[in-house]
């Protein structure tokens, strides 16, 4: 691990203006302290976060929810609320990880985590995303567990949280804040295609801080879910996986909300599929028919051809199990 | 040679009901503090990278890795390792004694890790039933593949009946 200078901060002003000298900010440290042990993240300040009071889980006026950046990847899954009103947030979160990293690593932290691209982590191997114009080892090495949606012929990285599919299925908002202001990012927007500066996974600015995510209310009643497929059956990340919610009213679908992940260079939000459920009745034929779309426009590597229909079943079996109870 | 009592900062934390005071590299991690410096090796270092769950122990009530934390934030916290378990008379800890019972260990070097983490996971309520354990027990890895057993000494202590 590379020398750093540790700097704990009492208050989201110091924060910002430590992170303005230039640092990185640490909240449960899971991903960064890793990548730093391999010294693929060398930091010269580490800004210590974890004093800052954003660890509530409240209502919004709006019918939604809002999480603090700080709140353990734990407590968001006991938390009673999301698991009444959101369970593909509760469940996505209790697929993740392990249970002593969901008791450290926090909600703002999840939506940073760095892909799990053995290349990535592999000082010796070419990657764009951690040394800009070294190449892409993946692309023609072992890629069986990464993208098939969203890559560019310079990165082919997955985004690993579970988290962040089901905050894109439910068009969750980032909010963030610097010295000049706050501002508000769907996190559709805040997680970015590699394109040609796979360094680039964010739209979160220098010196910018995540404080918090948003939950927009949805359409009740609605029912849930969120399905990891992967090739342990605990405490990995997804080959595919799917977040559902459909809210449904006189037998009717009258709302749809599907993202995959393990599949995308970001989370994958499924707009074609939603398109097929809407007005739909729902039926075997309907979660066939919708999910045949799941993956189009997916360009398959040499080793993962097969997360094109492992992603179509992956969805079409979440919605069956959250449309038919 | 560096020295071996580093130069650094301080940090104060509660071991095991123990204060303790350390000049630590900011680098040093809660399990290289706990075993280089503190000589409670109880504590294995497996994969020094939050994927084996051997190093698990309880910080300020809660179970983590503790190769992710760097222990320069661990001021003020209450750290208990597998060797906080005993009471003062050397009476082990009914999780301890049904691991023994039931033969739930065999190379043992994983055994602390479960142990603390077959704490957290009563502790949190998820020891209800052995899927729920293995579920909540799979940050702990056993290449001996003592699975089985472990789960078994979990439910014995969680349902009571070791208690």
């Amino acid at each position: 691990m590379q020398p750093f200078d540790y700097l704990k901060v009492g208050s989201q002003a110091a924060a910002l203006e430590a992170a303005r000298r230039g640092g990185r900010f640490i909240a449960g440290g899971t991903c960064l302290v890793d990548l730093m042990r391999e010294e693929v993240e060398r930091p010269a300040t580490l800004i210590d976060i974890s004093a800052l009071q954003m660890r509530e889980i409240v209502a919004t006026g709006r019918g939604g929810l809002r999480i603090g950046a700080l709140v353990t990847m734990a407590a968001a899954a006991a938390d009673p609320h999301i698991r009444t009103s959101y369970p593909l947030i509760s469940e996505a979160l209790e697929l993740s990880a392990s249970a002593q990293l969901r008791n450290m690593a926090t909600i703002g932290g999840n939506v940073l985590q760095r892909t799990r691209c053995t290349y990535f982590r592999d000082l010796s191997a070419a990657c764009n995303k951690r040394a800009p114009g070294s190449g892409c080892a993946a692309r023609e090495g072992y890629n069986r567990s990464h993208a098939i949606l969203g890559t560019s012929a310079e990165c082919v990285a997955t985004h690993p949280s579970d988290l962040a599919v089901a905050l894109a299925a439910l068009d969750a908002v980032i909010h963030l804040v610097s010295g000049s202001g706050s501002r508000r990012v769907a996190i559709t927007d805040f997680l970015i295609r590699p394109g040609s500066a796979p360094e680039r996974e964010h739209a979160l600015r220098d010196a910018e801080l995540i404080t918090a995510v948003e939950v927009p209310a949805l359409p009740r009643p609605v029912r849930s879910g969120y399905l990891k497929v992967r090739d342990r059956q605990s405490y990995e990340f997804a080959l595919a996986s799917a977040a559902v919610a459909l809210a449904t009213r006189d037998g009717v679908i009258r709302a749809a909300r599907v993202a995959a992940g393990g599949v995308g260079t970001v989370p994958w939000r499924l707009h074609a599929v939603e398109q097929r459920l809407v007005g739909g009745w729902p039926s075997a034929q309907l979660w066939r028919f919708a999910a045949e779309c799941a993956a189009d426009g997916a360009e398959p590597l040499r080793h993962n051809a097969f997360k094109v229909d492992l992603l179509r079943r992956t969805v079409e079996r979440q919605l069956r199990i959250v449309g038919q109870p | 040679m560096p020295n071996s009592s580093a130069e650094g900062r301080a940090v104060s934390l509660t071991v095991n009901g123990v204060l303790r005071v350390v000049e630590i590299d900011e680098r040093t991690s809660l399990l290289d503090l706990l075993r280089e410096r503190l000589h409670l090796t109880g504590t294995k270092k497996g994969c020094d990278a939050g994927a084996c769950g051997a190093c698990t122990v309880l910080v300020d009530g809660a179970r983590v890795n503790a190769c992710l934390n760097l222990a320069i934030r661990l001021q003020d916290a209450e750290v208990t390792t597998v060797e906080g378990l005993t009471t003062g008379d050397g009476d082990l800890h009914p999780l301890q004694r049904a691991f023994i019972d039931r033969d739930a260990f065999q190379c043992g070097y994983c055994t602390p890790g479960q142990i603390m983490s077959g704490i957290g996971c009563i502790r949190e309520g998820r020891a209800g039933s052995r899927a729920e354990i293995r579920e909540w027990m799979s940050g702990n890895i056993c290449r001996c593949g003592c699975y089985p057993r472990i789960v078994d000494a979990v439910r014995h202590v969680a349902a009571g009946e070791g208690a």
